[in-house]
């Protein structure tokens, strides 16, 4: 599936959900899913800024495709880190970078979130475009 | 209200008192709203926002410096509240009450003008283990400057002060004790009248962070005999912007300006500068006269209600919080200070608080996540923080049994 393709599908799965306690139960659902990050990996040097949990992002680069693997300690962040994780991992870099992240307002998810948490989320969108510009880049060298 | 004919019987009828609060006829994401983060900052009665109107309606004019009508009308009502200030906290003299921003800006101004005074290579300061950044960092910046170290006062596992350690930090090398009264991360009353009367012993002055104290319990300055006190408008019904430095004149008297400027002077010249008397001298350039008429309001609003009236029905709503609290399945108390007010701080299970805070949201209860502005705290507890819920005098026990419902619900979605 393309980026766009993952994107509407998470959107219309919103999309089925009522109100937005539901929409909370299937964020921290996903939370829940998402396998724990290896504690050798939550380094320091891994922590994304700006997050009032902690968000550990990892990316592996192999046969042309960027990877990413990531956790929180907490849930509904570890939620929302999987549904980026979800969208982006799996792609070539050059895909990721031009990729247009446009998923999180559809579902609403900006207007709803408190500000920190949207803060983080968009902290976390960046750095993993930062992965994908940086080896895109190399790349084309 | 205006008449304060309506004393201890407003408590008595709480729908009252909240018909006197705007905001708390609100709701959020269409809920209504139920509003325990009071420590960060309480809302503000429609006493404090029509004074504020008002003043700006009817009013407005720069203060001590004008010739005309309106700069005396708003001068007298400017310093008509600093005499309300003075008998809100029963101090000696009108020039010992010096408005500042906040206490933020209060402890920095006696840090800095305090340091260069009597600070010296080698001396320390003793501010304790459960302070606000506001009470450690300016202390921190200080001793940097002059060459000197802070003493940290430990804390016992249930969050109260170890007084015994206390009193084996002081001797002739101290030349300050800060700490606050209480703490707005563990809602801890401090034993402040023994850490004053063992400070003095050694005549050390005592600076006390009062504001977590001075919404929720009467505050005498001279009977504590405090040698400085700090507080915010915005904690106590009144406006952001606005905050009280108390000072013994011996104190004040004797230290150097803060900040230079208009107001502060008594004359210039290139060459040397006279300052003005007290207060003046530590309230350079154009105070905020606004919200200096808005804390007016709120101390009459508050002694209107009566602040023992306040304490009695803030003692038992807290009782019943933390009762309720218990019967939360995993929720376990940071901080189980001897005496409390205002907060109580806690975790359930492992769950985040701030995965707890954003479900209560949701459910339109405001409380407050995370470190409290008192990481080294959350240090010792070894948590990432924890979930407050602050309490002020509009709040009640439905909204205490919301909360709870509340936090079952987070507990369950959290799993």
């Amino acid at each position: 599936m393309t980026i766009n393709e993952i994107q509407d599908e998470i959107i219309s799965e919103f999309e089925m959900l009522g109100e937005w306690m539901d929409k909370y139960e299937y964020i921290i659902q996903l939370g829940k899913e998402l396998p724990s990050m290896d504690e050798s990996l939550k380094t320091d040097d891994r922590l994304i800024k700006g997050c009032q949990s902690r968000v550990w992002l990892h990316a592996d680069y192999s046969d042309g495709l960027l990877k990413f693997t990531a956790d929180s300690d907490a849930l509904i962040t570890k939620g929302l880190v999987a549904l980026l994780v979800r969208v982006l991992s799996g792609h070539t870099p050059q895909q990721i970078a031009e990729a247009e992240i446009y998923f999180i307002e559809k579902i609403g998810l900006q207007n709803h979130l408190s500000p920190t948490r949207a803060n983080g989320l968009l902290s976390m969108l960046k750095q993993m475009k930062l992965y994908a510009v940086a080896l895109a880049a190399q790349n084309k060298l | 209200m205006e008449n304060g004919t309506a004393h201890t019987p407003l408590l008595k009828n709480i729908a009252q008192v909240r018909q006197l609060f705007p905001i708390l006829q609100s709701s959020v994401y269409g809920k209504p709203l139920v509003y325990f983060d009071n420590g960060a900052t309480t809302q503000k009665p429609l006493q404090v926002i029509e004074a504020m109107d008002t003043y700006y309606r009817e009013t407005n004019s720069n203060v001590h410096r004008g010739v005309h009508y309106l700069s005396g009308k708003a001068t007298d009502a400017f310093e008509a509240v600093r005499k309300k200030v003075q008998r809100f906290l029963n101090a000696a003299q009108e020039h010992e009450i010096i408005y500042t921003s906040g206490t933020t800006a209060a402890i920095n101004l006696v840090a800095s003008s305090f340091g260069k005074k009597y600070v010296l290579p080698g001396d320390n300061i003793i501010i304790s283990s459960i302070e606000h950044h506001a009470n450690i960092v300016p202390w921190q910046m200080m001793a940097e400057e002059r060459g000197a170290s802070l003493k940290i006062i430990p804390m016992l596992p249930n969050g109260d002060l170890d007084m015994a350690a206390y009193e084996s930090y002081l001797d002739d090398k101290v030349k300050l004790v800060a700490v606050n009264y209480v703490s707005n991360a563990l809602g801890t009353v401090n034993p402040i009248e023994k850490i004053i009367e063992l400070a003095h012993r050694n005549e050390i002055p005592v600076l006390i962070d009062a504001a977590q104290a001075v919404q929720h319990m009467p505050v005498d300055v001279q009977q504590l005999d405090v040698d400085f006190l700090v507080f915010s408008g915005h904690k106590m019904y009144g406006p952001t912007g606005i905050g009280v430095l108390y000072g013994k004149e011996k104190y004040l008297d004797a230290m150097p300006p803060f900040m230079g400027g208009g107001e502060m002077i008594q004359t210039v010249t290139f060459e040397k500068t006279t300052y003005q008397k007290l207060p003046f001298k530590f309230e350079a350039g154009t105070p905020a006269i606004a919200e200096v008429i808005g804390l007016g309001a709120a101390i009459d609003f508050i002694e209107s209600v009566g602040i023992e009236a306040i304490n009695r029905y803030e003692t038992e709503l807290l009782a019943y919080l933390i009762e309720a609290l218990k019967s939360i399945p995993g929720l376990r108390f940071v901080g189980e200070p001897e005496k409390r007010a205002g907060v109580v701080s806690f975790l359930i299970g492992q769950h985040h608080p701030f995965d707890v805070g954003e479900i209560l949201d949701k459910q339109g209860i405001a409380v407050r996540t995370g470190h409290h502005c008192a990481e080294p705290l959350m240090r010792i507890f070894n948590v990432p923080g924890t979930v407050r819920a602050s309490v002020a005098l509009y709040n009640t026990k439905e909204e205490v049994d919301v909360l709870v419902r509340g936090l079952r619900r987070a507990a369950d979605m959290l799993g």
